[in-house]
């Protein structure tokens, strides 16, 4: 299965996102963001970083690529699309999924490994979890306080379209504690924590058993794997 | 140089951190009569040629797509600057 990861200028974990395809059993396809042509992929990853330089709004250029448009296009027919930090802020300018992304609430840059309840497991990115299953993942980002009009909010909640919940602390000012959500057919995703820096044991977060062992983030990269393979 | 200047702000009901900030800042400095900031945006659309209607009609589209985010921001105003 080919999992296409997109590089805009200024994107950071394109070259994560692609070892954590990789170790889930996948294929990774680079892409660039100035190219019509997806390559045929099966799914794609819109990574984190700081696509032009976050000028304008954060993701709002990078809506507008060549490569993004053809995701949309694809994203409505079922393509698999998975946006995480930076990814998750292209995906709410591009429209595929409600709300928008803010300045944190305490004005700082916030880096640690967060804690998530995972609250729905009928996406194509987190058919593997458990619901309610708890899991950790760094967070990395100055921008992802979640916001979204009072209606919308109720539509998510009502259509059990928020995926992950901040635990323990909300690290933001999301509002509802929302880490992460999914459009109405599941198979877009979007999300501020980084699945892909846990998917390897010496380099994920800390855990009970040993230091660096986390890698909660590694069902992201096999549920699509397992979605694709039953589609 | 012609230009359509658009001004855009993060909505009033929002939480503006930087305004935020600033707003601290000048308390701390002694500006006791300031008691709120927000901070925008101006963006200015230059043209080599005279603005037409077309153009500012264009301009609001482009303004209310693109140049902002009516989740998070207002366009407050659009003007022509010949």
């Amino acid at each position: 299965m080919k999992i296409g990861v997109i590089t805009y200028p200024g994107t950071l974990d394109d070259r994560d996102a692609q070892r954590a395809v990789r170790l889930a059993g996948g294929t990774p396809v680079p892409l660039w963001h100035a190219d019509n042509d997806i390559k045929k992929v099966d799914a794609v990853v819109l990574p984190g970083g700081f696509s032009y330089g976050d000028y304008l709004r954060c993701g709002a250029i990078a809506a507008q690529a060549p490569a993004t448009q053809e995701v949309v296009r694809l994203a409505a027919q079922g393509l698999p699309v998975l946006g995480i930090c930076n990814g998750f802020q292209v995906l709410v300018e591009s429209h595929l999924l409600p709300g928008g992304l803010i300045r944190n609430e305490n004005q700082h840059f916030i880096c640690r490994d967060q804690r998530l309840k995972v609250e729905n497991t009928n996406t194509a990115w987190t058919n593997l979890f458990e619901q309610d299953e708890e899991i950790t993942i760094p967070l990395k980002n100055g921008e992802g306080g979640y916001i979204a009009s009072a209606e919308t909010l109720k539509m998510l909640e009502a259509e059990n379209r928020v995926v992950f919940r901040y635990l323990d602390v909300n690290p933001n000012g999301s509002m509802n504690d929302i880490a992460g959500l999914t459009n109405e057919r599941g198979n877009v995703v979007g999300l501020m924590p980084h699945p892909e820096h846990a998917t390897e044991p010496g380099f994920g977060p800390d855990t009970d058993i040993a230091t660096r062992s986390g890698i909660d983030g590694l069902k992201f990269f096999q549920s699509v794997l397992k979605a694709l393979v039953n589609s | 140089m012609p230009k359509i200047i658009v001004e855009i702000m993060p909505k009033q009901d929002l939480l503006d951190p930087p305004g935020k900030a600033v707003a601290n800042a000048l308390k701390r400095s002694g500006h006791q009569d300031i008691v709120n900031v927000r901070i925008g945006k101006r963006i200015e659309l230059h043209f080599d040629r005279p603005i037409t209607q077309a153009d500012l009609d264009n301009a609001k589209s482009v303004a209310d797509s693109f140049l902002s985010n009516d989740v998070i921001e207002d366009v407050v105003a659009i003007t022509k600057e010949d």
